[in-house]
């Protein structure tokens, strides 16, 4: 996922110029020069010098292209691969709550290893054992309130 | 002298070695298993520390830290690929003494020079940081505004590669650590209305995306690929170790100060150090064209300067609280979050604590010899476990890890962002260390300049009249000064002899 500089210093003054205009909202105290829009405001300034100086470095070197992307992103089953990462976060993030911690993490973990090349046989009962075990781990030694959900008249 | 005997009850307590033996064997697994670092070993270790108290909770980071960087080296010798980041400069020398059927040689010098090194590392941070606090006892913000540019500007300049991107990861750290409310105005900062973001960032979860996410999506873009096994028979480990060690004692001193001094300066951890005494090793050696063809000389040096930098970063750490390596900005994130705010006044409150931590390096640099000789014989069977069975395990340890600071969900989108930018920024060279001092360091600079504004009254001339104040200044403005005005006179001088484009695609 190799960009030319010139697209990530483009990205960058855009981000820059969008972050200094936002603490323009920032509320003035009154009689009090240094405010809570001074620091960021400076952020933004070097963020701003720094994707043009990108910009411009990479406008020099734009003959090799704007992106370079590696083989995985031109490959499905690698693509997949790697989308599958967030996705399994957002489907946590989406499904914990009503689901509950052990049921979701145990589909998680099972879609990602059968994904990943493991069989079946190894597979269903690592994921189990290792849901269980993190679940001691973190709800009953360390007192995590990790959600039950529709577990939760079964709760041990 | 009170405080030193109940520094050692406090660390020689059942569960306090309990927790180092875990760590160390957890440490020495993941810097063992290729693609696992000894960042991600420590982002890993934290949620469950959290729950600690402060002396367990320092003893499992800098155990587990001290073991990663020794195991790194174990699949460097013996299937070319380096652990850790710090044992890439050594890997190919070390494989190519393998390949001579000197895996024993490679491996024992780097456990005992590993073990050299960390110690000499402890003492110089036992020593001098007591001295140094002392110090920074006299600083005012003035003082601590400068410190903590000093500090990341050398994250900026020493990284490996170019500036503009270090500095580009710096400001985008500083800015994560702007979100949440203002604690100078009250102002709740690019909150966007969300609740869930007036505290800001939380410090964890951003730690595990940025460090864990990247490595499990990069496994995932190679997972076809097939790792090497190694067949190496491993034979009496320090055979011949004394011999080695006789003769290259001055390498093992010059690397251990060498790294020692890396791992001080902010930002430059055991990775650089070993770049830097590597190539220091070949620049002296006596037989340099031995390098490259499985010399030992350079693993003695780049093996001692590693584990050595590990104590130096915790020299800033403990002392002014700015971290000397991404481990360390860690470890600062975490006492903050336990009330205990690192810097001069812990060694005159704390000072039970302070001494706990110097027994405990010291601790985990003598018993890295013995597990890590552990390590060497199960090496076999560690460097077979097969990755696809361990990534979506470490996943669903990082969601939880993520989720187990303010028990919500949010915690994970946090992890899950800053991770997704955390690996475009490494696909595209733009380090991650410097974000994270960014944002261990945001609130302290920030705080520090904004009083100091107030105290100047708009006078910038009060930054320098205090001396210590005067001096850090004069040298930060150097940094940035001198290599742009450098660079630009070497530009004028090169475009006088016509070669005007030499070599500024880099820099």
């Amino acid at each position: 996922m190799r960009f030319n500089d010139a697209v990530l210093g483009l990205v960058l003054i855009v981000f820059a110029i969008a972050e200094i205009a936002y603490t323009t909202t920032f509320p003035q105290l009154p009689g009090q020069d240094y405010g809570s829009a001074l620091f960021p405001r400076l952020i933004g300034a070097g963020l701003l010098l720094c994707g043009i100086i990108l910009t411009l470095r990479g406008l020099r070197t734009r003959t090799a292209g704007w992106t370079d992307f590696a083989d995985w992103v031109h490959d499905r089953i690698s693509r997949t691969d790697v989308l599958l990462i967030p996705a399994s976060l957002i489907f946590y993030i989406l499904i914990s709550d009503p689901l509950g911690f052990v049921p979701t993490a145990f589909i998680l973990l099972l879609v990602l290893l059968l994904r990943y090349g493991n069989r079946l046989v190894l597979a269903l009962p690592l994921a189990a054992v290792t849901t269980l075990v993190i679940h001691a781990l973190f709800a009953k030694l360390l007192l995590v309130p990790l959600p039950w959900g529709v577990l939760e008249p079964v709760a041990w | 002298m009170n405080a030193i005997w109940q520094a050692f009850s406090l660390v020689f307590d059942p569960y306090v070695l309990m927790v180092i033996a875990g760590s160390a064997m957890f440490g020495l697994f993941v810097g063992a298993v290729p693609g696992l670092t000894a960042t991600m070993a420590v982002a890993l270790l934290v949620p469950i520390t959290f729950f600690m108290e402060p002396v367990p909770a320092i003893a499992a980071i800098a155990t587990a830290v001290t073991m990663a960087i020794f195991a790194g080296d174990v699949p460097g010798a013996l299937l070319r690929i380096p652990g850790t980041p710090a044992s890439a400069a050594y890997a190919d020398e070390a494989f190519a003494m393998t390949r001579k059927g000197e895996a024993e040689k490679a491996l024992g010098t780097s456990l005992v020079c590993a073990c050299i090194g960390g110690l000499f590392g402890a003492c110089v941070l036992t020593f001098a940081a007591p001295a140094l606090a002392e110090v920074a006892l006299k600083f005012s913000s003035f003082e601590f505004f400068w410190l903590a540019c000093l500090g990341l500007s050398c994250a900026v300049f020493i990284s490996r590669g170019s500036v503009v991107k270090s500095l580009v990861s710096l400001l985008l750290g500083l800015l994560i650590a702007t979100v949440g409310v203002d604690i100078i105005s009250g102002y709740p900062r690019f909150t966007f209305s969300s609740v869930e973001l007036m505290g800001g960032v939380s410090f964890i979860p951003a730690m595990i995306g940025m460090f864990a996410i990247p490595e499990i999506i990069r496994f995932a873009t190679e997972r076809r690929q097939v790792l090497p096994q190694h067949k190496a028979a491993i034979g009496k480990l320090f055979h011949g170790i004394g011999a080695t060690l006789r003769r290259y004692k001055l390498n093992v001193l010059r690397s251990s100060i060498l790294g020692t001094a890396i791992g001080v300066l902010p930002g430059a951890g055991a990775d650089i150090a070993a770049w830097v005494a590597y190539a220091t090793s070949k620049k002296m050696s006596k037989e340099p064209e031995k390098f490259g063809q499985g010399h030992v000389e350079g693993l003695v040096d780049a093996g001692s300067a590693n584990n050595a930098a590990l104590g130096g970063a915790w020299v800033p750490a403990m002392v002014f609280g700015i971290p000397g390596d991404s481990v360390t900005a860690i470890v600062i994130g975490v006492l903050y979050m336990k009330g205990m705010n690192p810097g001069p006044t812990v060694f005159l409150n704390r000072p039970d604590l302070v001494y706990s931590v110097f027994i405990v390096f010291i601790l985990a640099n003598l018993i890295l010899l013995p597990f890590g000789y552990l390590l060497i014989r199960l090496a076999r069977h560690i460097l077979q476990v097969p990755r696809r069975a361990l990534m979506p395990i470490i996943l669903l340890f990082c969601i939880v890890g993520s989720f187990a600071i303010n028990n919500t969900a949010f915690g994970v989108s946090v992890m899950l962002v800053l991770g997704l930018l955390a690996f475009i920024m490494e696909e595209n060279d733009i380090p991650v260390a410097p974000a994270i001092l960014g944002i261990v360091l945001g609130p302290l600079l920030e705080g520090n300049f904004i009083t100091s504004m107030i105290k100047a009254d708009g006078s910038y001339l009060a930054f320098f009249e205090r001396p210590i104040a005067a001096v850090l200044g004069v040298v930060t403005l150097a940094i940035w000064l001198l290599p742009p005005v450098l660079k630009w006179l070497l530009g004028r001088t090169r475009a006088t002899a016509g070669q005007i484009d030499a070599d500024k695609s880099n820099g």
